[in-house]
């Protein structure tokens, strides 16, 4: 009798468990254009790769939904020093193999993103050294006053010591070497709230919630995540209003209202944090692609004030970007730090006006240009230049665009091919989310010793704005700071070093099974995905 | 031995020309892109760069690169994809088993649907169905494979929500091979994918077929046949069809190497693993060995056909050894 009704007890409690475990099973199915380059923490340093992995590793810190800093596996750190800052870790955090994270890994992980194969070694630089007090404090000793260290290691994902020596991933893997190192390519071992089940590159990535994840107020109620890359936009939008999909993106911005006239799912278009701008070679002497000889027009701010009040902004939202985009007159988007809302006036409309200017430099005519253009890196690229060729043609300058894959495109353009062009349409989302990024990327005078400037392809040049960018880098007083901002922002802007568009709108094709959100720098966070 | 000189000549001829379309899209790469700017991120220093350019090889002038590449080659190693960092004949073996199941299903499928319905216009070519083949075939022929695809997932997937839209369902792992033919979701996935590849070959060998019967069923032995009172079916497939099917296998054979290539863009469309949706891939990433080991491969296979159907034309026609062997030798 009691062996029977042993029996019927723990049945009983059996289907309890799975009459709770089904009703809890929530599986996320999406899709993006392509799949994360590994699952190796410190392997790319790319949006998609690391905001993927940001399920299932994390940082020291963590960017919340509205891209603000948030303690992560350190609970709070205090600048004791201009070049010292100290961390205290999180106590009873749980790697999903069950080992504890601790200072240990702290140091690991950070000697792991200087390895030959790592892709932060910029971020893994900004450290001389870290110093273990206790098993749950570490000393860092910053290269110099770094105050953005901590924003900037939110993208430093922390891996189990033991475990990566376990398998020999104790260096992130690397293209020249045997793939003895290769384990942590298809292998997972983070804090996060998402452990990898299985995974085949570029075919199917499957994650499930992890048991033990320190924080408990994580809204999701996904028990289960399958990740399928569908390159063809066409095929995820059908996959979508098929109802296989829960969540694909990108959507192309021209199947919007179909997704909003199907029933049972939506597209959302958020702002990104990426900001589309023009640049122009001003280095030079004579432009490369260009019929003017033996000057380069583009060095004459009247001719770059010309080209500015040429462009008809709010045109391109409306026309290309189906009015989703939001025209810009800075070169960073407001949800980056330092972003200054009275500065953000584009430049004015006035096709007289460049006219105008553009006799006054001696180009009554206009001249002939080149613009190089990617068409499948951002929203609508090609056409964006189409555009602003038509609106040069309307002020005198033939404009011709120059449209290639990105592959080619970055090729031609970039540093390693000596900035071959004369005009360029470009994106940019600083990494750390604040302004120091872009001051230094796009804004500095070039230097590659020192790697500044890399972006700066037409090699805008004032030396305030260098010095600025040095101050903004070290100051730790917010208001002194973002005066050092304003002044840099607008010096390059009387100056016209960059011609901003807009920030491009995010697309997204969601089911209305689910909510979730929509991060600013479009990586995917399943912590905020609800099943309503 | 006559036989034995025609087939090393033969061999050495392949192998030229294996090394020469090594050698043409060897060259052709360096107008891809750069490998390095989609193997880092944007805040990359250049120094860094710059190693990784010299540790690749890349900086190495071509003629080295492409010592490298053949010495590799020739003993199947590939070297490491840029973008996977395993070796490309992992990547290759890993991703086979989905793009020849598709493209030996919709043979199939072209062959035994694409010769029935060849011989059927031919022996009623006035009749209403067959009025429609030839113009669904008109369809075949001439739309491109991107659009078909993707019609179907509109009116499949997503009107009509009877097939799964993209990708292979769940497979099974026997060995070293994957299939979807074991699961019913796999099959389901199959389906649309393989239609979309066979349509164009289907319809190729339905014209084919129908205009060798239409000339075969108006030769004398045909009338004669008919004359001597046997049945239609035993004329039209006995006699007929027998006589037509020589070219028709022909092409089929040649049409095989074909269903692969042609494989990439329904892969592409569908999101098929295989490895025609690898090699898409790794042009949009410049993973220069993925690339590199994928059009030789490719190569390899439609060498290997015309190999093989010049031996078989070597034993079935003799005098083709002698004279026309010597001749093009």
């Amino acid at each position: 009798m009691t062996i029977m009704k042993k029996m019927l007890t723990t049945v009983a409690a059996m289907s309890m468990v799975l009459g709770a475990g089904l009703a809890e099973a929530n599986t996320l199915r999406f899709a993006f254009q392509g799949d994360a380059q590994s699952l190796d923490p410190h392997g790319l340093n790319e949006t998609f790769t690391l905001g993927f992995l940001s399920n299932v590793y994390e940082g020291l810190t963590l960017l919340d939904d509205n891209l603000k800093l948030q303690p992560g596996l350190a609970t709070s750190w205090e600048v004791t020093s201009p070049t010292t800052i100290v961390f205290k870790l999180r106590e009873g955090v749980k790697f999903h193999n069950g080992n504890s994270f601790n200072a240990d890994d702290v140091i690991f992980s950070w000697k792991r993103t200087l390895s030959e194969g790592s892709d932060q070694k910029v971020r893994g630089g900004m450290v001389a050294d870290i110093k273990k007090i206790d098993d749950l404090t570490v000393e860092v000793h910053t290269k110099g006053p770094q105050p953005l260290m901590p924003s900037e290691w939110a993208w430093i994902y922390m891996m189990d010591k033991e475990w990566a020596e376990e398998h020999g991933a104790v260096n992130a893997a690397n293209v020249k070497e045997e793939t003895a190192n290769g384990y942590s390519l298809n292998h997972s071992n983070g804090t996060g709230p998402f452990e990898v089940v299985s995974r085949q590159p570029d075919v199917k990535t499957v994650f499930k919630r992890s048991e033990n994840h320190w924080n408990t107020n994580v809204a999701t109620n996904v028990t289960e995540v399958i990740f399928t890359p569908v390159k063809q936009a066409a095929t995820r939008t059908a996959a979508l209003i098929s109802g296989e999909l829960d969540m694909v993106y990108p959507i192309p911005v021209q199947d919007w209202s179909r997704l909003d006239s199907e029933e049972g799912v939506s597209a959302l278009r958020g702002a990104e944090a990426r900001t589309i701008f023009l640049g122009m070679d001003q280095m030079r002497d004579e432009l490369l692609y260009s019929n003017i000889k033996g000057k380069n027009p583009l060095k004459d701010i009247r001719v770059r004030k010309a080209l500015a009040h040429a462009l008809n902004l709010e045109v391109i939202k409306k026309k290309i970007m189906r009015g989703a985009s939001t025209p810009s007159g800075l070169m960073i988007a407001p949800q980056v730090n330092g972003h200054n809302q009275a500065l953000n006036t584009p430049y004015a409309y006035d096709p007289e006006l460049s006219k105008k200017l553009l006799a006054e430099a001696g180009y009554p005519d206009g001249f002939e240009i080149t613009i190089d253009c990617p068409n499948n890196r951002y929203v609508n690229d090609e056409k964006i230049c189409q555009a602003a060729a038509a609106m040069m043609a309307k002020v005198g300058i033939d404009m011709k665009v120059l449209a290639q894959p990105k592959a080619k495109y970055f090729a031609k353009v970039l540093a390693q091919n000596n900035y071959d062009t004369s005009m360029y349409l470009l994106g940019w989302t600083p990494g750390s989310m604040d302004v120091h990024n872009v001051l230094e990327g796009l804004l500095s005078c070039q230097d590659k010793e020192n790697n500044v400037g890399l972006y700066n392809l037409g090699n805008y040049c004032n030396a305030r704005v260098d010095e600025l960018t040095k101050l903004i880098q070290v100051e730790t007083d917010a208001v002194k700071r973002q005066a050092y901002v304003d002044e840099a922002m607008q010096i390059a802007k009387d100056e016209v070093a960059y011609l901003p568009i807009h920030q491009q709108p995010l697309s997204w094709g969601i089911s209305d099974k689910i909510t979730v959100n929509q991060r600013a720098d479009n990586a995917f966070d399943f912590r905020y995905v609800v099943f309503k | 031995m006559l036989v034995f000189s025609f087939l090393v000549k033969r061999l050495f001829q392949s192998f030229l020309v294996l090394l020469s379309v090594a050698f043409i899209a060897f060259a052709l790469f360096k107008f891809v892109g750069d490998p390095i700017s989609n193997m880092v991120g944007q805040d990359t220093t250049l120094a860094e760069r710059e190693k990784l350019a010299e540790r690749l090889g890349l900086n190495d002038p071509f003629p080295v690169q492409f010592f490298n590449f053949i010495k590799g080659a020739a003993v199947g190693d590939f070297g490491l994809s840029y973008r996977h960092k395993v070796p490309v004949s992992q990547l290759i073996a890993e991703r086979a088993p989905a793009t020849l199941e598709l493209a030996i299903i919709s043979a199939l499928l072209s062959v035994f649907v694409g010769i029935p319905m060849g011989v059927y216009t031919a022996i009623r070519r006035k009749g209403l169905l067959s009025r429609s083949f030839m113009t669904v075939s008109l369809v075949g022929i001439s739309l491109p494979t991107f659009l078909i695809g993707i019609l179907f997932i509109f009116l499949f997937g997503v009107i009509l929500r009877w097939l799964p839209t993209f990708g292979r369902g769940e497979v099974v792992q026997i060995g070293f091979w994957t299939t979807g033919l074991l699961t019913w979701s796999g099959i389901k996935s199959l389906i649309l994918p393989s239609v979309t590849l066979a349509l164009f070959q289907m319809t190729l060998i339905m014209r084919l077929v129908r205009t060798e019967m239409l000339e075969v069923l108006t030769t004398d032995y045909i009338k004669f046949a008919r004359a001597r009172g046997l049945k239609e079916n035993a004329v039209n497939f006995g006699h007929a069809l027998k006589n037509t099917l020589i070219p028709v296998i022909t092409i089929i054979g040649l049409q095989l190497g074909l269903v692969m290539a042609f494989a990439i863009i329904t892969e592409t469309v569908f999101q098929w693993p295989g490895m025609g949706m690898l090699f898409i891939q790794a042009i949009e990433e410049v993973d220069v060995p993925v690339m590199a080991a994928y059009l030789m491969m490719i190569s390899l296979v439609f060498v290997a056909i015309n190999l093989a159907v010049d031996i078989l034309y070597a034993f079935v026609d003799p005098r083709l050894t002698i004279d026309g062997g010597s001749k093009h030798g």
